[in-house]
């Protein structure tokens, strides 16, 4: 405890060692519970936090009639892969002549098996593969585009005087600060007379201007950080403009543009209102299709747990590697840690 | 650049003129982009709000002049939607700021493991809102959902069914949304904790000030900037909500949860394909959200002076 403690002083070097806390509020007893009291209260509020995306987890890997159990089974379930194959697979119910003769062979592969358990034979790749396929391609497409397109705004904006600076970088955001429906109404129209809609070039150009925003702001603010004498220093040596921005400004703003990236990945994967008014079958996204998940005769909860799960995972384990940077990109670069 | 030495002057000439070059290259398919996909529909829908268009009719626009506005603004039903939307930001942003900040106290001071549990406590805010109502929809589910069982009813008997009571599936929106949207809340604040000078406190502390003084005299005054940003950020986001109302109650049941933005959603695609009015309502929610943003920013201009 005296070691954590003595830590917070680094940086103050009085002249005698101390082996206790240097600030006048930091001793005694009472201010040693309360720490401890704030650890716990910690552990416990992000415990509580994750009880939803912990609920989520339970019930995608419970059988359809587990995840509809009441009282709610927390432990007392077998696992089972059931919703994830449902969510994967078309699937058809077998008469009982046909249900003997599946059981009989022994070639069944172990999904095939899930599907048999429940009395039916599975037929094909559901809807919904081809659906996070569309997601995979579109927020992967715009956010290349968005990158790139808004690193070069970006250096403009952040190394060249451009009229209208403040102008253009206000309406940048404006795509952000209205309801998503105020955007798609006249898209919408725009789209349909050029045939864009529902399809994956015009959801790819609506998600690479909405991540313009995002890119533009959280780039501008990275590259404003590089100091200009690197690069004249370069041009001096006698790089040209562009040899000088690819050698010395981008090495620099390496990781300026692995977080953009990500944050621009999140929010295109993430999008739910543009894919629903804009698309219908062919360039749908995951996002609307996830609650039309349906099963024969009800909602089944343990597929559309399992979707979500997939689709959240890949968001989780972002959030972890770029901690360091949630600020800045939740703030649009406006705040930085 | 070696390949072209000696004249001095033609170089510089040559760079000037690159430099201008560049500048427009790099801006210009931006800029091409915002004004096709941005700047252009805002006006067009800004044109459209005057008329009685529909998008799915083969009629030409017609110019209505106000009329749109007109019928919005008397009609007491969009009154309501408007009144439900303000109660949800309200109630959802003091909220999140009353516990964003509470979170923010609770993890200001690094141990070991903090930064693990600040980010899972982050985890919340980086899902898609549209699949969070979705599976917050199950957690509520009278029957088998987690909710009421946490609550403390034993048996679906007699619980409450959250989405589907009048009062209370507002609430349980809020809720969610709350759950979502604290960390962020909570984020900002810990960056303004973390920037106050440890100076201030060990000063108050030699003073024998209590710690109810120093969290209203040093805490809340130097967090308050970043307290007011978060608040601005989360109500602008508020006026806007839709993914996670669609994804748990799609404005039901009746109208408890309509919001504007589902409102408008339904006005304008779902069978109505009232496009003109659509448009016109799409106006008055950009003038509310810019009056609110007006508002906090010159209150927010002031305290910083101050």
């Amino acid at each position: 405890m005296s070691e954590t403690t003595n830590g917070e002083s680094v940086g103050w070097q009085p002249s005698a060692p101390v082996n206790y806390s240097t600030r006048v509020d930091k001793v005694g007893t009472s201010a040693r519970t309360a720490r401890g009291i704030r650890i716990v209260l910690a552990f416990v509020l992000a415990g509580v936090m994750l009880i939803p995306v912990f609920w989520l987890g339970l019930t995608s890997f419970k059988s359809r009639a587990d995840a509809i159990a009441v009282p709610p089974k927390v432990v007392n379930f077998t696992p089972t892969l059931e919703g994830f194959v449902n969510l994967l697979s078309d699937r058809s119910v077998l008469n009982a002549r046909r249900l003997e003769l599946m059981k009989e062979r022994t070639d069944l592969t172990w999904y095939e098996e899930i599907a048999l358990k429940n009395g039916q034979q599975i037929t094909g790749i559901s809807q919904y593969v081809g659906r996070l396929r569309n997601s995979v391609i579109i927020a992967g497409t715009s956010t290349i585009l968005a990158v790139i397109l808004g690193l070069l705004a970006a250096y403009s904006f952040s190394r060249f005087k451009v009229p209208g600076e403040s102008d253009w970088l206000f309406f940048i955001l404006s795509t952000r600060m209205l309801p998503p429906v105020v955007v798609t109404i006249p898209i919408f129209l725009m789209y349909r007379q050029l045939g864009l809609h529902d399809t994956h070039l015009g959801l790819i150009l609506l998600y690479t201007v909405f991540n313009l925003s995002l890119t533009v702001w959280l780039l501008k603010g990275f590259l404003d950080e590089i100091p200009r004498e690197y690069e004249e220093a370069a041009m001096v040596d006698g790089y040209t403009r562009l040899q000088a921005f690819r050698k010395v400004v981008l090495p620099q703003a390496v990781t300026g543009i692995a977080a953009t990236t990500v944050f621009s990945l999140i929010f295109a994967w993430n999008e739910y209102a543009f894919a629903l008014m804009l698309t219908t079958e062919r360039a749908r996204t995951a996002p609307p299709t996830i609650p039309t998940i349906l099963g024969r005769g009800g909602v089944e909860w343990s597929a559309i747990a399992a979707g979500s799960l997939g689709f959240l995972i890949p968001v989780v384990i972002v959030t972890f590697v770029l901690r360091r940077h949630l600020l800045r990109g939740v703030t649009f670069g406006a705040i930085r840690q | 650049m070696t390949a072209f030495p000696a004249d001095s002057t033609g170089r510089q000439g040559q760079r000037q003129i690159s430099d201008r070059a560049i500048k427009w290259i790099f801006i210009t398919p931006t800029l091409i982009l915002l004004i096709l996909l941005n700047i252009f529909p805002l006006f067009y829908s800004l044109y459209l709000s005057f008329t009685d268009f529909s998008a799915i009719t083969k009629d030409p626009p017609v110019w209505v002049g106000f009329a749109n506005f007109g019928k919005l603004l008397n009609d007491p039903q969009m009154w309501k939607y408007f009144a439900t939307t303000g109660r949800f930001a309200f109630l959802s942003v003091g909220l999140q700021t009353l516990i964003g900040f509470g979170m923010a106290l609770i993890l200001r001071e690094k141990f070991n493991g903090s930064g693990i549990v600040t980010t899972l406590i982050l985890i919340p805010m980086m899902l898609s809102p549209v699949v969070v109502g979705l599976f917050w929809k199950l957690i509520y589910n009278p029957s088998f959902g987690i909710f009421n069982y946490l609550l403390g009813y034993t048996s679906p008997v007699g619980a409450p069914d959250w989405l589907a009571t009048g009062n209370l599936a507002l609430w349980a929106v809020v809720i969610t949304d709350v759950w979502m949207w604290s960390p962020f809340v909570m984020l900002l604040c810990l960056s303004g904790l973390n920037a106050i000078p440890d100076y201030l406190y060990e000063a108050a502390a030699i003073d024998r000030a209590s710690s109810w003084f120093q969290f209203r005299r040093i805490t809340l005054p130097q967090v308050m900037p970043l307290l007011l940003i978060a608040v601005l950020f989360r109500t602008i986001e508020a006026f806007k909500s839709f993914d996670l109302v669609m994804g748990m109650t799609g404005g039901g049941p009746g109208d408890a949860t309509e919001l504007v933005a589902v409102n408008l959603y339904r006005m304008a695609f779902q069978g109505q394909w009232r496009t003109g009015q659509a448009s016109a309502l799409a106006y008055i929610v950009l003038i509310v959200i810019i009056a609110i943003s007006n508002v906090y920013i010159r209150n927010l201009n002031k305290i910083r002076e101050g």
